[in-house]
């Protein structure tokens, strides 16, 4: 057994999940058997593997894959990896309003939310 | 008004040249046409029609006025509901954003009425695009139009069978670990997943950003090689999006496929591969022989990796991207007592149970403990993976698999095991870890007349070699082989 109950409620705190008694079993075991399927990755050797990071697109040409032992910016490693960069000047952005109507509950211009800080 | 069943967008633009029809009566038949099959399919969730006409006269008054036309004028569209569309609902198939009106357009779908398109509705999905069988949708899940009792694909099973019930010309989805290629095998259509990077995802909704892309549905691949010409293409609102020039791809599919070197991996031939399904597509590699193409066997020995690593990966990025919907800036809202009690009683009550699980496995795979044994693996992995292919495409010029194991399931048949679900993206996880671009082309059908779908896979943004390919496929007969 990979994961337990107290795995499943330990998680679905950190997740921001209220879980109902009955679900919390049911995660249990399909996390379980999907924790166990993946554990095939720990057979594989990745010592000298870089993890693929980013999915850097290149400026020109098929990109490479990392080979082992290259660099850590992942999906390229070829010159002109770099991202374009749009120039830096300002541009409208006045769609407060816009947000704002989307709201559960505001109050222009906050989002209003239950009280976090006791006086 | 035409009586035709399938328009293709070649056929919208000589009738609305011809004056056989109107871009407007166009789309009121459309809409007929959803009114009367939509009850039984489900493909639509949201409707538009006064955007839809008002796009539509638009374009009817361009050809009054003898004004030259957008590449889609007067095309109906049909877009994922994970897309945001400015005013019209989005609500990725999910409870908790069953109220969303975005307050703009993705970069696709401006481009796309940039281009003349005319948008119908938005289309259903599995929640926030996870899953194999549309079946996640909080929405009900969409049938096969070919096939009633059977699953559309996922996620974006709502645009399969909207185009694939002549209920729209073409429609965009989205594809993470196989959501456009999975349905379009399923429902006998063409299916583009573009390299990473190559369409914006400027407005698509997150699920997965390392892998979640735009691409086309269509019936046929001229249509899905115009909707990619206007999709495609660098765009400052996408850090990810790519500049690199877009070739003109509809010139690209008229190329001569002779000579070129299509791999085929014995490790999507193995167990697990239905009989029929393999013998098509055996079938379907023959023709591309016969067209001239030559034959190069492959190992891609990472292969059976790619769904345990796709399953860390994706649902990692998801537990942090779905982090936003939290009751605060939009969407549902629960009062709680404290502001910890209401993000949690708004996620319990607004997300669906695929989705909890994958943020729960996600969460762990990322927790303090297990992220070197989970998460930082499988991006290795998924680095080994992508060598795989860069090995593979310094032999080949594309890659020939099945998109799917199976045709299209049955509804309800592997609700009750997400890991049996899980296996039906085996043939596509791989191509989205590595970032390449592939397209599903129907490839004939079972005895029981189910679509089949053939994969080809290209090297990073060679779109038009693929779509060339399969252009030279469907001339020569292998939709129907």
């Amino acid at each position: 057994m990979k994961i337990s109950r107290e795995d499943v409620l330990r998680v679905a705190q950190l997740a921001h999940l209220d879980l109902a008694p009955e679900e919390v079993e049911t995660y249990r075991g399909q996390l379980d058997e999907i924790l166990s399927y993946v554990g095939k990755l720990q057979g594989l050797d990745v010592s000298n593997v870089e993890p693929m990071a980013l999915m850097r697109p290149l400026a020109d040409g098929p990109h490479q894959a990392p080979r082992t032992g290259a660099g850590s910016d992942g999906a390229s490693a070829a010159p002109g990896a770099e991202p374009e960069l749009r120039d830096d000047v300002v541009a409208p952005c006045n769609v407060a309003d816009a947000v704002l109507a989307q709201a559960p509950d505001a109050a222009t211009p906050f989002f209003r939310v239950p009280k976090v800080i006791e006086r | 008004m035409s009586t035709a069943s399938t328009w293709t967008i070649t056929s919208v633009r000589e009738a609305l040249l011809a004056k056989k029809t109107s871009a407007r009566e166009l789309a009121k038949d459309f809409y007929t046409r959803i009114e009367g099959r939509n009850p039984e399919l489900n493909a639509f969730l949201a409707l538009c029609p006064e955007r839809a006409y008002a796009q539509a006269d638009l374009v009817d008054a361009k050809i009054a006025k003898g004004q030259p036309l957008g590449p889609l004028a007067g095309v109906p569209v049909a877009i994922k509901d994970v897309i945001s569309t400015e005013g019209v609902k989005t609500t990725c198939g999910s409870k908790i954003l069953e109220n969303y009106t975005p307050p703009y357009d993705a970069t696709a779908v401006e481009r796309l009425e940039k281009a003349g398109a005319v948008i119908l509705g938005k289309t259903n999905c599995d929640e926030f695009a996870m899953g194999s069988s549309n079946e996640n949708s909080a929405y009900g899940p969409v049938r096969n139009p070919v096939a009633l009792d059977r699953v559309a694909g996922g996620s974006s099973g709502g645009s399969a069978a909207a185009v694939a019930a002549a209920l729209s010309v073409v429609a965009l989805g989205t594809d993470t670990g196989g959501s456009i290629r999975q349905p379009g095998a399923y429902c006998g259509l063409p299916a583009m997943m573009p390299t990473y990077g190559r369409v914006s995802r400027y407005g698509l909704i997150a699920f997965a950003s390392s892998l979640d892309r735009i691409g086309p549905f269509a019936t046929n691949i001229a249509d899905a090689t115009t909707v990619m010409s206007v999709i495609a293409g660098h765009d400052s609102n996408d850090s990810t999006s790519a500049a690199v020039a877009v070739p003109d791809y509809l010139a690209e599919i008229e190329k001569s496929v002779a000579g070129l070197r299509i791999g085929v991996p014995e490790d999507y031939f193995g167990a697990g591969l239905d009989p029929e399904v393999k013998a098509k597509v055996q079938a379907g590699i023959a023709l591309l022989e016969k067209l001239g193409c030559k034959r190069v066997p492959l190992k891609m020995p990472h292969t059976d990796y790619a769904i345990a690593t796709y399953y860390i990966v994706a649902t990692a990025e998801a537990s942090s991207n779905l982090a936003r919907y939290d009751g605060v800036r939009y969407g549902l809202r629960v009062q709680g007592n404290t502001l910890m009690e209401m993000y949690r009683k708004t996620r319990e009550r607004g997300f669906g149970p695929e989705v909890k699980r994958r943020i729960m496995l996600g969460t762990y795979a990322l927790s303090s403990g297990y992220y070197d044994a989970y998460y930082l693996r499988a991006q290795k992995v998924r680095a080994l993976i992508a060598r795989d292919f860069a090995d593979a495409f310094e032999k080949v010029d594309a890659i020939i698999t099945p998109t799917a194991p199976t045709p299209a399931f049955k509804l309800g048949e592997k609700t009750a095991d997400p890991l049996e679900m899980y296996l039906a993206d085996i043939y596509t996880v791989t191509g989205s870890l590595a970032g390449v671009p592939g397209i599903s082309v129907p490839c004939g059908k079972t005895a029981a007349g189910l679509p089949i779908g053939m994969q080809i896979f290209g090297s990073h943004f060679d779109e038009g070699r693929i779509l060339q390919l399969s252009h030279a496929f469907e001339r020569a007969g292998g939709f129907s082989i």
